[in-house]
């Protein structure tokens, strides 16, 4: 009798990318109940809202593509991306802002640059970028967190959330500087007595009211990932080290020129989000270990220049974009040394 | 307990070993029909040594290894021959190929084994022999001959014997049931091959730690020798050879090599105990422990299997439901390959049989897009980067490939494994370095051809050359030979009374004086070579002040030889003197001389013209230095010889001394002759010369004075000895597998069917030489003399000869039609020669031109000729 042809290996490992990436979003459950209790239901409206414009702006182009839509929904890939942008945005901006990210990071992120697994890019990133530059205003206004509300405040609830996010309105009241911004426009007082007088300090114990929470919580989505092997600790821990270092160096004693204390840079803006579920994007970082050493050392090292010393309070997103351009260059310089080799070769070397 | 390393990488699929070892090791009913195929080894297949209808015992060999790397198939049971014919091959690729095919009468009657206690006193060459006849081949999977592993080449000394009991891949328990049944004769085993090996400093027996038993039976067989037993934590590759010397030793064998090139040599336990097997008790390869398991099987355990039968009678005695299975197995599932038919028999390398259902190996669910993850890198245990090697091989980038050292990947399917995507990675590789592979080697073959043909192109440029500028210096001797004879006629004197051999010296004396006439020429040619010398210099010069950076320095560097060259050149023209000339001219001649067979009465003025000029001193002077060159090649040779240990160490040194000899004798004889000449030292200017007119000279010399059987003789040692050579580069390249392999093969046929055609002349003449043997070793009894010269020359002699038969044959008008055709061929090749030399700025591009106006001339003259003739 005949038996079927097939080469080895004959067994694989259960589970497929779709199981990669649903951990992945199950990873994002802590930061996000951080988000919500803190925030208010803004980032979860904006995580259900990106992820279904995600998935059906995926659709679409899949289907525009005449690819099967289903298989590649399967992959949650998508999802992700709706995830992680949802996640960045600010709570309660506009429908629209979200709805237009989105859409850009899987349009024009994603797809047309070959789809999944061929966007050099990260999608999110470049949606939140987008945004970032076409509309400042939405894209800088977060909301204060639950303990800076005044007497009497409460957060918004579910309703007024929709409506906010839906219909517009003035949520001044709600709305504030983060830890990040201030600190970007301080120059006149000493570190202590702008986290004596801030309220955004003075409510928090390390590094800005509901933020260190926030950041805490991806770290332990973060943890999860790493001990389900999703991706390897090469590229987070080498970013946050890098960040821990400069700003450990210019720490400065905590003058008025103080570029911020290495807690508030660990543990405020999108630090551990980025560290652990941006960088690790591994369709766009580099892909050998040591590539991703360079990698994350990388996005350390751009994220605290452009935090101190740029025009913008946070650049988590201007980082990796910017080490997404350089990742194929590390690729080429950090070939692992093969078994058997004296030294490691280099991608670019040819045979004569 | 030693340091034990880790290697990079690695995977924990899901061992599986337990179903296996339920049932302790069984035995199955003997098939009625065996299949033996003729290659179930790395290396050349065997060759069948009994005919269809032959009856033959178990154990009886019935083929025997062809050539060194190659292993010898024996009947595992009684039965007769039926058939010599290509069946389907146990093999990934689904081929077939040649087996032998047994029927078996079901007595299972065995040949006698011819048993040894006292083997350990027994020479090692011999026990190597016992085994390699016992056609022991690597029984861990790869089946490479086990006696070729045991006899590393003599400068690498083996510091490290590892037994592998690895046994990594899951479902596979051969090698544990092996070791908890025959720990004993493992040790001995063991014992046996350190002895073979000259007894390396360490000799490790290297077992997973999932295989307690094992490890408690082999560590209790080692008490008391020599032998370490290692355990290391279970890890998929661990039991790759690469991978276990890295865990034992730490060391890494380097890319491209083999294991014993680190001092390395590694056997299976399985290999281990058949050696001491036979060795000990004469018994030949005829069977082996196989796992069959999976399943679909109602009955899963391990046998001890006759080699040769079917995989079906197996799968039938341990209930197959064929319903069930989906896929067949031989070997693990990380790296056994899918069999489609299960006619196929157990070979040397099967180590198991397995049929999983559907559900314990489903179907690979399909592949999605690689999302860089990263996971294979992990998992790679050569440090790989298997997603950057997908997307290159999908790409086709195969350079790109070479540079991510794809060719070390040992196809262990660990990246496949992990791979969220489902990517039949492996598969890509696969088919990958295949297609490198052949590219290799149509690289290879094509470069060889151009070489070839290049060489070739100017090898008949230079015979031309010579032959046209004899034919010139000839027809001149003619003319004044005349000239001569009609002086002489008119002062009188009588030619006559001149025998035929003193006009011979007249003409060789006047062709003397021709090639003494044309200094002139040869004067204008330096000439010539310094202007054109002067035109190079001035252009690099104008393009070294174009220049600039890197290309500046080069440009320097030309300057700087071509005015070397201008200066040589015009040091030359102002040394010229006629007489080293004339000599250079002779010294030309006289080889090509030998080669001509239309004129042999050039070749003889040659000769004598050589003679002439030169004086008795200045002849010995010349036999100097031409046999202290001879000298020096042959210390050369010896101490090449001496390097690799080779066994014409002896003839060589004989050869030396006998040179030496012969130089003393020979500057003992000059300084009689002229007691104040400075021993062997002649003028540098005229040495090169003398060298060449005494080695044509010798040349001709051997020719002459060689019998037609001698010199068949000499040749057919000279191709004895090549063929020997070639052999040997054979075998290296097999063991290496190395991709010239094909072309050696063509090679050493061609010699074996020249060797031939020799024999066969050789004993029409003399039928009993002792040539006639066939014994290759007669090469390293001859003296290092130039052989393969004598060879060429009487080759080329041959050649010239059957042209000048064809010629002689042929009408006039033929000859003519040919010669034209020939000079055509002739112009055509020298007006491409002269278009590139010109687009090369060649320094010899005047004589390019005047090579191509020549042959015009020539041309036009035959085609003259021929209307003329037809009118
Ligand atoms: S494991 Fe598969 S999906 Fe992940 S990087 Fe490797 S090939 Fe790509
Ligand atoms: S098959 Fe090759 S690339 Fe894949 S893990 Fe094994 S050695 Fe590495």
């Amino acid at each position: 009798m005949a038996f079927m042809k097939m080469t080895s290996p004959h067994a694989t490992r259960a589970g497929d990318t779709g199981d990669v990436m649903k951990q992945v979003i199950l990873a994002c459950v802590p930061g996000l109940i951080a988000l919500s209790y803190f925030f208010g239901p803004g980032s979860l409206i904006n995580v259900i809202l990106a992820s279904a414009t995600a998935i059906a702006c995926e659709a679409g182009v899949l289907k525009l593509r005449n690819r099967p839509i289903d298989f590649f929904l399967k992959d949650y890939s998508a999802v992700v991306t709706g995830v992680l942008l949802g996640l960045a945005l600010p709570p309660y901006c506009p429908w629209w802002v979200v709805v237009v990210g989105t859409a850009c990071a899987i349009i024009l992120a994603k797809h047309l640059y070959g789809g999944m697994g061929y966007n050099p890019f990260n999608p999110a990133m470049v949606g939140y970028v987008i945004l970032l530059i076409s509309f400042p205003v939405e894209m800088t206004q977060w909301a204060v967190p639950r303990t800076m509300l005044a007497e009497g405040q409460d957060l918004l609830g579910p309703l007024s959330a929709l409506q906010q996010i839906f219909l517009g309105g003035a949520i001044d009241a709600y709305t504030g500087a983060t830890p990040l911004d201030v600190f970007k426009h301080n120059d006149s007082q000493l570190v202590q007595h702008l986290y004596a007088s801030e309220p955004i300090f003075s409510t928090a114990r390390w590094a800005g009211a509901g933020w260190e929470w926030v950041n805490l919580g991806f770290l332990l989505g973060g943890a999860y990932l790493l001990y389900r092997k999703i991706f390897t600790w090469h590229t987070p821990v080498s970013m946050l080290v890098t960040l821990f270092l400069l700003s450990v160096v210019f720490y400065d004693g905590g003058s008025s020129h103080s570029g911020g204390s290495p807690l508030l840079h660990l543990l405020s803006g999108a630090t551990m989000l980025g560290a652990f579920f941006i960088a690790t994007d591994p369709v766009s970082s580099a892909v050998s270990t040591k590539g991703r050493l360079f990698y994350g050392a990388g996005i350390g090292i751009l994220v605290y220049v452009i935090r101190v010393w740029g025009n913008y309070p946070d650049a988590v997103a201007f980082a990796v974009l910017l080490m997404n351009f350089a990742a194929p260059f590390i690729d080429y310089y950090t070939l692992p040394r093969t078994y058997g080799h004296d030294k490691a070769r280099r991608a670019t070397e040819k045979e004569d | 307990m030693r340091k034990i390393w880790s290697i990079p990488g690695g995977i924990h699929p899901e061992e599986n070993k337990s179903q296996s070892l339920q049932l302790p090791l069984g035995e199955v009913a003997l098939p009625s029909e065996l299949i033996f195929p003729l290659s179930q080894h790395i290396g050349a297949p065997a060759k069948p040594i009994v005919t269809v209808g032959e009856r033959v015992l178990a154990g009886q060999k019935i083929a025997d290894a062809k050539g060194m790397i190659s292993a010898a198939v024996h009947a595992s049971t009684s039965g007769t021959v039926t058939a010599i014919e290509d069946r389907t091959l146990p093999h990934p690729s689904g081929l077939s190929g040649p087996c032998i095919v047994l029927a078996a009468d079901g007595k299972d009657e065995f040949a006698a084994f011819e048993a040894c206690e006292d083997y350990l006193s027994l020479d090692k060459a011999v026990l190597v022999q016992k085994i390699r006849e016992a056609g022991i081949a690597g029984m861990g999977g790869a089946g490479f001959p086990t006696a070729v592993k045991l006899s590393p080449r003599a400068n690498q000394p083996i510091d490290t014997l590892i037994i592998n009991g690895t046994e990594c891949e899951p479902y596979i328990t051969a090698d544990d049931i092996l070791m908890q049944t025959q720990a004993e004769d493992i040790i001995k085993g063991t014992l046996l091959l350190a002895h073979i090996l000259s007894q390396p400093g360490r000799i490790v027996i290297g077992i997973e730690d999932n295989k307690p038993l094992a490890i408690a039976a082999i560590t209790q067989a080692a008490e008391g020798t020599p032998v370490e037993v290692v355990s290391f934590p279970t890890k998929y590759p661990s039991g790759g050879e690469k991978q276990l010397i890295q865990i034992l030793t730490g060391k890494e064998v380097p890319s491209g090599a083999l294991p014993s090139s680190i001092g390395i040599v590694l056997q299976n336990v399985g290999t281990t105990v058949a050696a001491y097997e036979a060795v000990r008790f004469g018994k030949p390869l005829i069977e082996r422990i196989t796992t069959v398991v999976g399943e679909a099987l109602a009955t899963q355990r391990n046998i001890r299997v006759r080699l040769g039968t079917p995989i079906h009678h197996v799968l039938a005695e341990h209930g197959f439901a064929e319903k069930k299975a989906m896929r067949l197995i031989v070997g693990g599932p990380m790296m056994g390959y899918a069999l489609e038919q299960d006619d196929v028999p157990v070979v040397k390398t099967t180590n198991c049989i397995l049929a999983p259902t559907k559900k314990e190996m489903p179907p690979p669910r399909p592949t999605q897009a690689c999302i860089r993850c990263g996971m294979c890198a992990e998992a790679c245990p050569a440090s790989l980067l298997p997603q950057q090697m997908y997307w290159y091989a999908a790409a086709e980038e195969y350079d790109r490939l070479e540079a991510q050292n794809i060719m070390d990947c040992i196809e262990c399917g660990a990246c496949s494994y992990v791979c969220p995507s489902n990517i039949p990675l492996v598969q890509y590789y696969r088919a990958a370095k295949g297609t490198m592979r052949q590219m290799a080697i149509d690289k290879e073959k094509s470069d060889r051809s151009r070489k070839r043909f290049e060489f070739r192109q100017e090898r008949i440029a230079k015979a031309e050359a010579e032959k046209e500028a004899k034919r010139l210096a000839r027809k001149k001797a003619a003319e004044l030979a005349k000239q001569k004879q009609e002086a002489d006629k008119a002062a009188g004197v009588q030619p006559s009374g001149h025998t035929a051999k003193a006009d011979i010296v007249a003409t060789a004396m006047a062709s003397a004086k021709a090639k003494q006439a044309t200094p002139e020429e040869q004067k204008a040619k330096l000439e010539r070579a310094v202007t054109s010398a002067e035109g190079r210099l001035e252009k690099l010069q104008q393009r070294h002040s174009d220049a600039d950076g890197d290309m500046k320095e080069r440009l320097a560097a030309q300057i700087k030889q071509a005015e070397l060259k201008l200066q040589e050149a015009k040091d030359k023209l102002a040394h010229f003197t006629p007489v080293p000339t004339a000599i250079t001219t002779v010294a030309a001649d006289a080889p090509a001389a030998t080669a001509d067979p239309n004129d042999p009465v050039a070749v003889a003025i040659a000769r004598a013209q050589a003679k002439m000029t030169m004086a008795p001193d200045e002849k010995l002077q010349a036999n100097i230095v031409s046999l202290t060159g001879r000298l020096a090649k042959a210390e050369e040779k010896l101490a090449a010889a001496k390097a690799e240990n080779s066994d014409k160490v002896d003839a060589l040194q004989t050869g030396v001394d006998k040179l030496k000899e012969k130089i003393a004798s020979a500057e003992q004889e000059l300084a009689e002759l002229t007691p104040s000449a400075p021993t062997a030292t002649p003028a540098p200017e005229q040495d090169a010369a003398a060298a060449a007119i005494e080695r044509a000279k010798a040349k001709a010399a051997a020719q002459a004075n060689l019998s037609p059987e001698d010199k068949l003789r000499d040749q057919l040692t000279s191709i004895n000895g090549r063929l020997e050579k070639a052999r040997i580069k054979l075998e290296q390249a097999q063991a290496e597998n190395t991709d010239t392999v094909a072309a050696l093969q063509l090679g050493l046929d061609k010699m074996l069917a020249k060797q031939d055609k020799l024999r066969d002349e050789l004993r029409a003449l003399n039928p009993n030489a002792p040539e006639l043997t066939d014994q290759p070793a007669t090469a390293a009894e001859v003296a290092p003399q130039p052989a393969p010269t004598v060879d060429a020359a009487t080759a080329a002699i041959e050649k010239a000869k059957a042209k000048a038969d064809a010629l002689a044959s042929m009408s006039p008008e033929d000859k003519l039609r040919d010669q034209i055709a020939s000079l055509e061929t002739r112009l055509d090749k020298a007006k491409q020669r002269l278009a590139k030399a010109e687009a090369e700025d060649d320094p010899n591009l005047d004589a390019f031109k005047a090579g191509v106006e020549k042959t015009e001339a020539k041309l036009q003259q035959t085609k003259q000729q021929l209307v003329t003739s037809n009118s």
